[in-house]
């Protein structure tokens, strides 16, 4: 099949999944709570107040009608406004999904490094010290739950050592550097503003390294096990045969072979870092989406949950379809 | 001599023989794999626990002592207490019996859900399989935590509602290995044969089709169970599973969050149960998933 074929075929499939996606949002907010308004107000407030907010919230119609409704704000990114912060729910999601965007990126370049160095060292030095360490990190990393690590790290790291601020992107008195992309790193490079750089790193670090923890893992582990097998592979007997330095057999004959798979993990991680980070950010006090996802949740402000959903869902949704046209691309044989 | 050693056996040991080798297979693979045997006894453990906790200690896991709060790890507190003056190993102990009612029915209804989808889709296959599978893939595009959190805070947070919220995510892996080995089953000839002397498809899929791909679905099953804990704490954590006082150990892990500064054992050793069970969980999965392994079991 043509790689272009395949990616329209890809994207269609993903506007289908989408809506249907929308389908499960809308039943989650509007079919299951039995009675949304009163759990929202309270057990007794006043009828007209019932009244005033089901007719506010288009609770009044029939479901079919609501859910045209909801389809067809989806559609053009109006999900109404939100009941906690009374701002548009999109452009709350415009402020606060940068955060969450800023965050997992930054988590995913700790945990590549991280995680490439691990494998390569762990496979190059097959059942030996560090190999072991590799090993029992993964597995600890894997099993340890986000939240609670992310507890650790302030106990240690702020409360203990006072090193890292513990809560939110800047210091208190730090203005955040003008908006470009809302990517506070972004922005203070961009605008050459050294000082909220400084502080915006400092604040990211635990957040950061707590949420890539786990991902680190699974890169480890993907790394070492492709690198054992292209050390295995006859080009690098003759390699190291032609008397090439080990470093340089390492560096550039096997490294960059055995980096494809690992590629993959990375792109996969994505979505679970996605989800690490609605805690990841309730620890941290973190200003991104997740944060104000559960928090909606707990204050039943429907709008906003089914819009910071679906805005999650969709970006995990691109995450994925970026990841299966790069595979595509490298491996045509996918492309079925 | 040799005349009774040749003589056709038909006892049921006999029969039964083929099976008893392979169990005699896979316990020597268990026991040559040091990390499974690891998994095993913290598992066994936290299984004893659960069912022995009221044995294990002098207290009761609701009951406050506010004269006795917050009071560091000691011999008569080993784990210390918490801002109500409970004993927080005890609570530990007691909610072990939360986590392992958690993880058994959550196992058993999303495996029942994902195994009918996934049974289902593959061996019907044309349209009844793209549209289950069409639903899978809705399911899969959310993060899961996400959509196990919008579940939860819908149906109202308690215990039974997350319960709920993670079967009701939790059942896509399931459904797509289901498939898969449907798929590879439904070709077979015997399959041809059987549904040639009559049989109807509700029959042939669930005596026929279901036991053969039952087994890759089972190591599946318990690969999942450390998950499983975890999303329960997490949703615990985030005030949208259990509710206090419930010693469930992810809403303890919240609790001791104001106390963090000085009193570090609040949330600490209830973080540490999840991640041992967790680890318990993982090396018993992995362990179960090498001795499944055709290619290991040579």
């Amino acid at each position: 099949m043509n790689i272009w074929t395949y990616i329209l075929k890809r994207l269609l499939l993903m506007i289908l999944v989408l809506f249907g996606v929308a389908c499960i949002v809308f039943f989650i907010a509007h079919v299951i709570p039995a009675d949304p308004i009163s759990a929202m107000l309270g057990g007794n407030a006043p009828d007209d107040v019932i009244k005033r907010v089901e007719a506010q919230l288009g609770y009044d119609q029939p479901l079919i009608i609501q859910f045209y409704n909801f389809i067809s704000g989806a559609i053009v990114g109006d999900f109404g406004l939100s009941l906690r912060t009374n701002n548009p729910v999109m452009q709350d999601i415009n402020n606060y999904f940068p955060a969450t965007l800023e965050l997992t990126i930054f988590a995913i370049l700790i945990s590549t490094i991280l995680g490439i160095v691990l494998g390569v060292l762990s496979a190059v030095h097959r059942n030996k010290m560090i190999d072991h360490f590799s090993r029992i990190f993964s597995i600890i990393g894997v099993s340890m739950p986000v939240f609670w690590t992310g507890l650790l790290l302030l106990l240690l790291f702020y409360y203990r050592l006072d090193w890292l601020p513990a809560a939110g992107r800047l210091e208190f008195f730090t203005l955040p550097p003008d908006h470009i992309t809302g990517m506070y790193l972004v922005d203070s490079l961009l605008t050459g503003n050294w000082e909220v750089f400084k502080d915006a790193l400092r604040h990211i670090i635990l957040p950061a390294f707590c949420l890539g923890f786990l991902a680190t893992a699974s890169i480890a582990r993907t790394t070492r096990a492709s690198m054992l097998d292209v050390l295995k592979q006859e080009y690098i007997t003759t390699a190291k045969a032609k008397g090439l330095k080990k470093k340089v057999v390492i560096n550039r004959h096997a490294l960059r072979n055995s980096l494809i798979p690992t590629i993959t993990i990375i792109g996969l991680t994505f979505g679970s870092l996605l989800e690490g980070a609605v805690l990841t950010e309730t620890v941290f006090s973190w200003p991104g989406l997740g944060r104000y996802i559960t928090q909606g949740l707990l204050f039943l402000d429907y709008n906003s949950v089914m819009g910071g959903t679906l805005y999650i869902a969709f970006v995990y949704s691109i995450a994925n379809l970026v990841v299966d046209i790069l595979y595509a691309v490298l491996d045509p044989r996918m492309r079925t | 001599m040799s005349e009774t050693t040749t003589k056709p056996k038909t006892g049921w040991f006999h029969l039964m023989k083929p099976y008893f080798e392979d169990m005699k297979h896979s316990l020597y693979l268990w026991r040559r794999n040091k990390l499974a045997i690891v998994g095993s006894i913290i598992i066994a453990a936290f299984l004893f626990i659960a069912i022995f906790a009221p044995l294990l200690t002098p207290y009761k896991p609701d009951i406050q002592n506010l004269s006795e709060k917050l009071l560091a790890p000691s011999s008569q507190h080993p784990f210390g207490t918490d801002q109500f003056g409970r004993d927080i190993l005890c609570r530990i102990l007691y909610g072990s019996r939360i986590a392992i009612q958690i993880v058994l029915i959550v196992t058993i209804i999303s495996g029942f859900i994902g195994i009918s989808i996934g049974v289902t889709a593959g061996y019907f296959g044309g349209i009844i399989d793209e549209i289950l599978m069409r639903i899978t893939d809705m399911f899969l595009a959310f993060p899961r935590l996400v959509l196990a959190m919008a579940f939860a805070a819908m149906l109202g947070p308690n215990l039974t509602n997350m319960i709920i919220a993670i079967s009701l995510v939790n059942w896509t892996p399931y459904a797509r290995i289901s498939r898969a080995e449907a798929l590879r089953v439904k070709g077979q000839p015997y399959i041809e044969s059987i549904r040639s002397m009559g049989a109807s498809n509700f029959r042939i899929m669930f005596s026929h089709v279901l036991p053969m791909t039952i087994s890759p679905v089972l190591v599946q099953l318990t690969l999942r169970m450390g998950t499983i804990i975890i999303t329960a704490a997490g949703l615990g954590f985030l005030g949208l599973g259990a509710q206090p006082p419930s010693p469930e150990w992810g809403v303890m892990v919240s609790d001791g969050r104001s106390y963090l500064i000085d009193q570090w054992w609040v949330s600490t050793f209830p973080g540490l149960a999840i991640a041992i069970v967790v680890l318990g969980f993982n090396l018993l999965g992995d362990g179960i998933r090498d001795m499944m392994d055709p290619r290991l079991r040579r």
